[in-house]
């Protein structure tokens, strides 16, 4: 009777979402306040069953409740409760529910969190918010139901959870990652409006940046997550492969940064309006393109879900609607701006309208390459895929020009820079940038122009943030008093940055130092990687919960002493008879180093990768600083005081508030 | 800036709709689309039971066939095996072989252990052939009609399922084609 329920709560969820998303609307074009009040109850009651309908789906798994198809195609009555749990969101019809929960939870947070907004603006940011709820809740009840039985055959027990999706990663990555997707749906809402009511001001940009922020720094970590897992768990140590799907992750991401810049601009200085807004929809819209692309089979991909031509069709449809409809209001009322240039030569302004541009290019570079094969196949030109290379050599360089950027970017001021102090300014942290990039780059033996440029981005991004916190936190009642004074956006900002010049530090490394060699081994055999000596021992079998396993023992040396021992595994799942390889690792800040099995080559030898991957913890370890960032930024008390400022940030000064303390967070 | 140009997005929105919509419900797995409907490429190679007889595309004239590519390397290919071993034993399907960069020793034992389900095998140490098909692993399967054109590929293992919904039925027609 659960299931049922299941599908009866979805129902009344989706009853409720057709209210919110036209009645506070209909309320506020017209000026009734009593139906605009109704967007707040509205968006409770929707997340309550959304919420219910969830908690039911996870009974069903808790319970290996094999009559649910769902439930029985993805679970086992073998598996331990935690991936019972995570299971939940193994497939298509869970993760959508997930992805729908998530999406009623930022709702409900808008409703809680935006008291101070005018009721006018919540109600009609609620009833987009309503609107997208209404699209994947017809999704999921009309084509993707999670709660469908098999009845009367119901099977003894469920087909397994894919075992590469049985760890700790893939229980986390998912929700991160969405999170990030649907959080951009804000964004978007206070977008629409703003469009519609006309109010696209400073105001509607400081609303927007908290939540862009959040959105933000949880998909830096689903992304992260992602490719963390890809590392370890798909068993070749490769971090990111230009996978349909991880650019699927990449694009609202780069846009989303684009975003997250410009709405400050916006804010301090009430310019790029028209452009930030389109970013907004463009940010979402991407998020759902992502959704599209993993569930419709349109691209081939290790993550794409069983593809289904009537999934994709009422996707896409969906996704047609929404970006149609908000193209369509853009461009009837988003301002035409006529300023003459307020900004003046080297502004802030103009170091954060380069870093748009470059982030759109890198957008727009990234989604060619991912829709490429699809276009080329639309005019039957064959099936083909754009591998790494042209993503890596044309990536690049735009992530150079951006980090490169961003260190002269910080010591912008607003309106007017002057270009002989900028110089000056840049001088010294330039020399101790070529000077620490020259010392990495020797260390890590040997002078490659691709490591160079990419140490010294990194380097630069690092030494230009310290050197503007250390000039700001200067003050007379002595230094650890006067970085108290920083106000948390600002600290914010120092951490997304260097999140970033550590992410670019790790994969600038891993990939031009790293060593990997595939080598014939049999037990007995050693083999040399760099200055570490690999052993293989032996070979061991042994039993897991749901699985056998065959493992080697390897010693892992380095000057004549053992640093580590090792033990690959290959795993015959016993449910579905699927083989998974399972590297083992032995993880450092400063290298990984990594063992994996192949095949069974012959007599006891088999195929044996061993990998040095030097600072490849640091590309992950920036994301998790990035988000960091991202929540010292919301946590900043302007967001919490600011009823007295809204009226005076339209004219882009805060009052009593010295110059330089308002150079605060630009990120 | 005018107005018209805020319309830019929105076309650039439609087009790749378009595009899209056209991308829905093709099999993004069959990017070999390059040799279906050609001949099987041309070779000359040994047979993995008798490396004096020399085997070449003339093999694939006149008859329905399944080839299947395989190695002693490949776990999958040994648990195709036994539905490999059913196919050929039951449903008098010819079914030829391509043993890929393997070692004829290991080959002969492998067909020793559990069975040979092929009429005959080529023996492709080097991948020659392997190559020209576009195979990117094993098991592959590919269905070859009588006049020798590659009709169809299977990229992974074939199973019940893969056979009674895919394999079995364009055999049927193949065979009834113009026969």
């Amino acid at each position: 009777m659960f299931p049922e329920l299941g599908q009866i709560a979805l129902i009344l969820a989706l009853l409720l979402a057709v209210l919110l998303s036209v009645v506070p609307l209909v309320g506020s074009l017209t000026g009734r306040e009593q139906l605009q009040a109704f967007a707040r109850p509205l968006a409770s009651g929707m997340f309550v069953f959304i919420a219910m309908a969830f908690g039911l789906l996870v009974h069903a798994f808790l319970t290996d409740d094999f009559s649910v198809a769902y439930v029985a195609n993805n679970s086992n009555s073998l598996l331990p409760w935690f991936y019972k749990f995570s299971a939940v969101w193994g497939g298509h019809e869970g993760s959508l529910l997930l992805w729908i929960l998530l999406l009623s939870a930022w709702t409900l947070a808008v409703a809680i969190f935006s008291r101070r907004l005018p009721a006018v603006m919540i109600s009609q940011v609620l009833s987009v918010m309503g609107m997208i709820c209404v699209g994947f809740l017809l999704f999921i009840i009309l084509t993707s139901n999670p709660f469908d039985r098999l009845l009367p055959n119901i099977p003894a027990d469920g087909a397994d959870l894919n075992p590469l999706l049985q760890d700790i990663g893939l229980i986390m990555h998912p929700p991160m990652l969405y999170m990030g997707y649907v959080g951009f749906s804000v964004a978007f809402a206070f977008a629409i409006a703003a469009l519609i009511n006309g109010r696209l001001d400073a105001a509607w940009a400081r609303w927007s940046r908290p939540w862009t922020t959040v959105a933000w720094a949880f998909l830096s970590v689903g992304i992260a997550l992602g490719s963390w897992w890809a590392y370890y768990e798909l068993g070749w140590g490769g971090w990111w492969f230009w996978d349909p799907v991880e650019n699927a992750s990449l694009l609202p991401w780069l846009a989303g940064t684009a975003l997250m810049h410009s709405l400050a601009v916006t804010e301090k200085r009430g310019v790029f309006k028209t452009w930030t807004v389109l970013l907004a929809i463009i940010a979402f819209s991407l998020s759902l393109l992502g959704t599209f692309m993993v569930r419709s089979g349109v691209l081939t991909s290790v993550h794409a879900f069983a593809s289904d031509p009537e999934r994709g069709t009422f996707l896409l449809m969906l996704l047609a609607v929404t970006v149609i409809a908000s193209l369509t209001l853009y461009a009837f009322r988003a301002p035409v701006v006529h300023v003459r240039s307020r900004y003046g030569s080297l502004g802030r302004e103009i170091f954060l309208l380069l870093n748009n541009v470059l982030l759109v290019s890198a957008t727009l570079l990234v989604g060619i390459g991912t829709l490429y094969p699809l276009v080329l196949d639309y005019l039957d030109m064959g099936k083909l895929s754009i591998g790494e290379p042209f993503f890596n050599t044309t990536f690049t360089p735009l992530a150079i020009a951006t980090g490169l950027l961003l260190g002269a970017g910080i010591f912008s001021r607003w309106k007017k820079t002057d270009g002989g102090w900028l110089g000056r300014k840049l001088l010294w942290p330039l020399a101790i940038s070529v000077i620490v990039t020259t010392a990495v780059v020797i260390g890590y033996g040997g002078f490659k122009p691709w490591a160079f440029a990419g140490i010294f981005t990194a380097v630069w991004v690092a030494v230009a943030t310290f050197w503007d916190l250390s000039d700001k936190s200067r003050s007379r009642k002595g230094r650890l008093n006067g970085l108290k004074r920083q106000s948390r956006s600002y600290w914010g900002m120092v951490l997304g940055h260097l999140g970033l010049a550590m992410t670019i530090a790790g994969v600038t490394v891993v990939s031009n130092y790293g060593i990997e060699r595939d080598v014939r081994m049999s037990p007995g055999d050693v083999a040399t990687v760099g200055d570490y000596q690999f052993a293989f021992r032996a070979m061991g079998q042994r039993q897991g919960q749901n699985y056998t396993s065959q493992y080697g023992t390897f010693d892992v040396m380095k000057g004549g002493e053992r640093i580590a021992v090792l033990h690959p595994e290959k795993r015959e799942y016993s449910v579905g008879m699927r083989i998974m390889t399972e590297a083992d690792i032995d993880a450092g800040l400063s290298r990984d180093i990594f063992v994996a099995i192949g095949e069974h080559i012959a007599d006891g030898a088999w195929a044996i990768r061993l990998q040095y991957k030097p600072l490849i913890r640091w590309l992950w370890l920036g994301a998790v600083v990035m988000a960091i960032g991202g929540f010292f930024a919301i946590s900043d008390r302007r967001y919490r005081i600011r009823d007295r400022a809204e009226e005076t940030a339209a004219t882009g000064t805060s009052p009593g508030k010295p110059l330089k303390g308002n150079a605060e967070a630009v990120s | 800036m005018k107005r018209i140009l805020l319309f830019l997005p929105l076309i650039a929105a439609v087009i790749l709709g378009v595009v899209l919509f056209a991308g829905i419900g093709k099999d993004p797995t069959r990017l070999d689309s390059a040799l279906i409907g050609k001949p099987v490429p041309s070779f000359s190679l040994p047979a993995l039971q008798n490396p004096e007889q020399v085997l070449d595309q003339e093999l694939f004239q006149g008859q329905v066939t399944l080839l299947n590519v395989w190695a002693t390397w490949c776990p999958s290919c040994r648990q195709e095996h036994p539905f490999l071993m059913w196919l050929s034993k039951t449903q008098g399907v010819r079914i030829v072989g391509l043993d890929y960069k393997d070692t004829r020793s290991d080959a002969l034992q492998w067909f020793k252990d559990l069975g040979n389900p092929y009429e005959v095998t080529i023996f492709d140490a080097e991948g020659k052939l392997g190559f020209d098909l576009g195979v990117y692993g094993a098991p592959e399967t590919f269905v070859i009609d009588r006049s020798g054109v590659v009709r169809y590929r299977h990229v992974g293992v074939v199973d019940e399922k893969v056979w009674k919904e895919e394999l079995s039925p364009l055999i049927e027609k193949l065979r009834s084609d113009n026969s």
